[in-house]
């Protein structure tokens, strides 16, 4: 890049108060609390909104140049990459399967991101963190663009890629945990919000999910991936400002938001880490080049990083969040328990599973000593010796999930990993199960919002999951079959094993047309 | 005392800008990754316009950093001069 830096006017300070909090007025027409009427109602107490800084201090003229400068390079690299081919320089086509889950799991949140940033810059009657909120609406609207455009790519070769980031993120059961997440906080009022996705997803756990997965592109020769992802990561910092930031200003305008802070942030924390349990899976699992084990992630980027920052809001009385205990056990375990619920279910995903080969099961074993040989190479060994006498194991019934989290009730008792953990509520005499004492928390505080969830298993099996007119009476009725075509996964072709699959046999007769004449 | 980090895409445009920042803190240290460059640093960590300017001859606005930024962690404040990381504890 060879960017003219311009001789500055107005220094940075001066220019960031006239262009944000020179822009604001009062209303005169309505009283200031009807125009802004989400303001109070979730007891956050603001007495002054200018004493919210933003430390980046960006104004909108200067965000213009610099998101251009990003879209420019994103696209060039686009470019060569159809060009040249650049699919066939991923290490194995079996890495593609943790894009596919990407493009179907995670791009969809970034255009509800869009919306959800869009409404809390509406509803804050601050001028400081409306401008900034409107940037990350912004922001997050590319971020959905750039990915769909750079995975379009692999569409032209690949299954699974089709339905792409709209059609499945409604209706097939692992992509409910997701977007119940982000439906969760959309639905919360604008402070609840800002907690929920401005710091606890942006702050506390962003590096969780973009390093690892772009890095994990990187080391896996998807150029296409790597771009879009380091793309919408350079806005990320910028975000996860404006998520501590929002943290901090509200502790420190009224002794009283204390208490509701935690609340979120306890909450928050658990519903991000339960939804995280996906990239845990891609990373110990999906990628044929591995970076470093979902463990060791971890422990760099929530325990220690994390702890950083909690250590710095104890000053305000921030206590480091209760589901930490559980966190810890559950580090060892969770991708393991992750990725085994998807082979048992491969022929009901959009994307293809395998089983951990030798060489594999020895890097997870090295990685997870305490866990590894003794609980689930017992497990993959069995399937295997099963698969190898044509008797390859699906599982035909359908789990039950957690009403909170969404997740089928996979997870083991803390105590005891050879325990399925649930927990039982009731409210209005009616039973809902969770998957975790984090998860029963959640609910026992706010039945009535969650009693209303759309779970995929219930769904199905009240019917609702069908194509139009289907009629589920008629002869040889094969409910599995019906509800794949609804989702638009085409059986055979996006789903069950990788060996045997069109993308197998197609990436390897491809890149021998690449290196051999014939 | 607590670590902070700031990460950048691994690029001709980060190259300067990484020797400036290991320059200006002689306590931070450097961690290389597939694709990404990353400085932890105890305490704080401070980059300087100057320095990046020495180094890539032409004047630079600090802002500019953010083409190419990953990631970052600690309380930030950033003027015309320069940008710090710190954790107050
Ligand atoms: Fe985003
Ligand atoms: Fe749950």
């Amino acid at each position: 890049m060879d960017m003219k830096a311009t001789k500055k006017k107005l220094g940075l300070k001066e220019k960031y108060a006239h262009m944000t909090r020179g822009l604001g007025w009062d209303t005169t027409y309505q009283p200031m609390d009807k125009v802004f009427p989400q303001a109070a109602f979730e007891g956050i107490k603001i007495h002054d909104w200018d004493k919210w800084e933003d430390p980046f201090r960006l104004t909108m003229d200067a965000y213009w140049k610099y998101q251009a400068e990003k879209e420019r390079k994103l696209y060039a690299v686009l470019d060569a990459f159809a060009q040249n081919n650049g699919h066939l320089g991923i290490t194995d086509a079996r890495y593609l399967n943790a894009v596919k889950l990407f493009l179907t799991g995670i791009s969809p949140l970034e255009y509800v991101a869009h919306r959800g940033f869009a409404a809390a810059g509406r509803n804050f009657p601050g001028v400081g963190p409306r401008v900034a909120c409107l940037m990350q609406s912004i922001d997050e609207v590319r971020h959905a663009q750039t990915q769909i455009h750079a995975l379009s790519n692999y569409n032209k070769f690949y299954e699974g890629f089709h339905a792409g980031a709209t059609h499945q993120i409604e209706r097939v059961w692992y992509l409910s945990v997701p977007k119940s997440f982000f439906d969760d906080a959309f639905s919360a009022g604008p402070f609840e919000w800002m907690i929920a996705i401005g710091f606890s997803f942006e702050y506390v756990l962003t590096n969780l999910l973009f390093v690892p997965f772009m890095s994990g592109a990187a080391y896996n020769g998807d150029m296409a991936t790597v771009t879009f992802g380091f793309s919408a990561q350079s806005d990320e910092a910028r975000h996860m400002t404006l998520g501590l930031e929002c943290i901090k200003f509200m502790l420190e305008q009224d002794p009283d938001n204390l208490p509701i802070v935690q609340k979120w942030i306890d909450k928050w924390a658990w519903r991000g880490i339960r939804v995280l349990t996906l990239v845990g899976m891609m990373m110990d699992y999906m990628l044929p080049k591995r970076v470093m084990s979902w463990k060791e992630a971890w422990e760099i980027y929530f325990e220690q990083n994390g702890g950083a920052l909690f250590n710095d809001l104890a000053k305000y009385g921030i206590k480091v969040p209760e589901c930490i205990t559980q966190c810890t056990v559950d580090k060892e375990h969770i991708s393991h328990q992750a990725w085994a619920t998807f082979y048992q279910y491969a022929h009901a995903s959009d994307f293809h599973t395998w089983l951990p080969n030798d060489e594999e099961m020895d890097w997870l074993s090295a990685k997870y000593p305490n866990t590894f040989d003794k609980y689930y190479r017992p497990r993959f060994t069995q399937w295997r010796e099963m698969a190898d006498k044509g008797e390859r194991f699906y599982n035909n019934t359908l789990p039950m999930l957690c009403q909170v989290c969404q997740i089928p009730m996979v997870f083991t008792e803390p105590d005891d990993p050879t325990k399925i953990c649930y927990r039982e509520s009731e409210y209005q005499g009616e039973k809902y199960h969770t998957c975790s004492d984090g998860c029963k928390h959640i609910f026992d505080d706010e039945p009535e919002k969650y009693i209303q969830a759309w779970l995929p298993v219930h769904q199905i099996y009240q019917g609702n999951c069908f194509p139009e007119g289907t009629d589920p009476t008629v002869e040889g009725f094969d409910p599995m079959l019906k509800v794949l075509e609804w989702y638009h996964i085409e059986n055979g072709k996006d789903n069950m094993d990788y060996e045997g699959s069109g993308d197998q046999a197609n990436f390897a007769a491809w890149r021998g047309m690449a290196t051999q004449n014939t | 005392m607590s670590t902070v980090f700031i990460a950048f895409q691994t690029n001709e445009d980060t190259r300067p800008i990484i020797e400036s920042i290991l320059a200006d803190n002689p306590h931070a240290v450097l961690d290389e990754q597939p694709a990404m460059v990353k400085i932890n640093a105890e305490g704080s960590l401070v980059i300087k316009r100057e320095s990046i300017e020495e180094r890539i001859g032409r004047d630079f606005d600090l802002q500019e950093l953010q083409v190419n930024l990953i990631t970052l962690s600690g309380n930030m404040d950033e003027d015309d001069d320069q940008l710090t990381l710190a954790w107050k504890n």
